[in-house]
């Protein structure tokens, strides 16, 4: 792999940049694999990478429907945070953070994370006592968390109107949170497991994953059958769609999820504002584009499109909030489709057919963590059991009734 | 935003309705001879089709009635509504529902 760096950059600019090498290679699917990754989206590469970086796993493919990260990894929010409530949650999130303070230099990519904050806004006397539990428990956690009075809020952001149909009583903070260029991580896991020899396998769709004798032997895909000893799938909102393939049902439903961005503006938003009770969240790409998060579609879909009272509400409240972008253009608007699981918590483990694992179930807010969620899976997929930061994420807490309740701290009600 | 056909009041907007995820979910008879893992699968397991889907809605802006609906989860198209405890329209004799036996 050529290394990116700053003698890199003037060497290939005195040969006008024509001598960059390819990112990765686009090979043709051998017909046998130690491992496939079902999913070319940022989990399912950092799976991969994380396999044949940290277990040594040789024989790797990645299959990926479309384009590699064309779904969800394209049309989330870019919003890093690991303030989450209960212990395992704040672990997988904390474990997410914690790499991506160091992603660009492993990977040799530059995914502009950019740690400038994350708001969590309270409109209510029980938001505010909350926030000062989530607050509380992120501290004890060792996680960076604080709250927020409405004078702090104002000093960041003098332009908030705090009070409105929707007071501003508080927030919680976490400075060490922000955001990060989507399509970055996903190139930039791309090409580092590129080169660590992971073949990377687009417009290769699954059409049947085959088994024998309850273990997985292969998949059937439109370019003909992979063999391989393990399958993991990681497929956010088709998950059971291929949970179905495999014989066996997930708690999953799927959404559809939308964001919109605006015309870029000059730098006016220093960090990024989430409401959960508004269903608002916003935050300013370096471009200056504003990046809006939108609530999920009632019903269960697989459109990659919603409903535009899903928007205008969210708008509303945008706008309620900061009058000041109300006559802000929309540039773009787009929809993914989120697989929400009960308890807003993913489902990362073992399934009832050997040598399949899934990964799934991160529903609105599964972006933040790529990382942590590509190494554990990784390692459960490498060791055939779980690590200790995604035992307690097992399908089998819906036996046993372990749900981990994070609708709170999920920020998209659902 | 979708028109949904309430089959006791008429075509009405989605905003006046709310969405009750899968129809012809039926509540085990025999609850206390269960396992763990059965009831696991009666409470959170769900077919999550991409294409048909049987599903409830509720009319809550209107006459609060709950109906079953014939949806497809791609084009969000709604083929049909019925009212809870009628046939299914255009299904087999005897056949109430689309979720194949667990």
């Amino acid at each position: 792999m050529q290394k990116f760096n700053i003698w890199s950059l003037l060497r290939n600019a005195v040969s006008y940049h024509e001598g960059w090498q390819k990112q990765w290679r686009s090979p043709e699917p051998k017909r046998e694999y130690d491992v496939v990754v079902v999913g070319g989206g940022g989990h399912g590469l950092a799976t991969a990478y994380y396999l044949a970086k940290e277990h040594g796993v040789k024989n790797i493919a990645v299959v990926e429907r479309g384009w590699l990260g064309g779904g969800n990894t394209a049309r989330n929010t870019t919003i890093v945070r690991s303030n989450y409530l209960w212990d395992e949650a704040t672990h997988l999130y904390e474990k997410a953070l914690k790499l991506w303070e160091g992603l660009s230099q492993d990977l040799n990519y530059n995914v502009m994370f950019s740690q400038r904050g994350v708001m969590n806004l309270g409109h209510t006397l029980q938001d505010m006592r909350d926030i000062e539990r989530r607050v509380t428990a992120n501290r004890l956690n060792g996680v960076d968390a604080e709250v927020l009075g409405p004078a702090q809020i104002q000093a960041m952001l003098p332009f908030i109107n705090l009070n409105t149909r929707y007071p501003v009583l508080g927030a919680s903070f976490q400075r060490r949170a922000g955001v990060a260029r989507h399509d970055a991580v996903a190139w930039g896991f791309a090409r580092t497991a590129d080169s660590h020899g992971v073949d990377i396998l687009q417009n290769c769709g699954v059409t049947a994953i085959r088994r024998e004798g309850g273990a997985v032997t292969g998949v059937e895909t439109v370019k003909g059958f992979i063999r391989a000893k393990k399958v993991a799938i990681v497929a956010a909102g088709h998950s059971s769609v291929l949970a179905e393939m495999a014989g066996f049902r997930l708690p999953l439903e799927s959404h559809p999820l939308q964001a919109l961005v605006s015309e870029p503006l000059k730098p006016i938003f220093p960090t990024v504002v989430m409401s959960n009770a508004i269903h608002a969240y916003i935050s300013q790409t370096d471009k200056g584009d504003l990046v809006i998060g939108a609530g999920i579609d009632a019903y269960t879909g697989y459109g990659q499109r919603g409903s535009y009272h899903v928007i205008e509400s969210t708008l509303q409240a945008i706008c309620e909030l900061f009058p000041l972008f109300s006559r802000v253009r929309m540039n773009r608007q787009w929809g993914g489709i989120v697989d929400v699981s009960p308890d807003a918590c993913p489902i990362i483990g073992l399934t009832p057919v050997k040598g399949l694992y899934i990964n799934c179930g991160w529903g609105t807010g599964g972006f933040k963590a790529t990382p942590s969620s590509g190494w554990v899976m990784a390692h459960t997929v490498a060791q055939d059991r779980p690590h200790p930061l995604n035992e307690a994420f097992g399908l089998d807490r819906f036996a046993t009734g372990h749900l981990i309740d994070e609708h709170g701290a999920a920020a998209v009600a659902h | 935003m979708l028109q949904i056909t309430c089959p006791h009041c008429g075509p009405r907007a989605e905003s006046e309705f709310a969405y009750g995820g899968e129809g012809g979910v039926v509540r085990p008879a025999a609850g206390d001879a269960m396992s763990d893992a059965e009831w696991g699968d009666y409470v959170f397991m769900r077919r999550n089709p991409k294409g048909l889907h049987h599903e409830q809605w509720r009319h809550a802006s209107g006459c609060g009635r709950w109906f079953n609906a014939l949806r497809d989860t791609v084009s969000y198209r709604i083929h049909a509504t019925w009212r809870i405890g009628a046939p299914m329209p255009g299904a087999a004799p005897g056949q109430t529902t689309t979720r194949s036996a667990a």
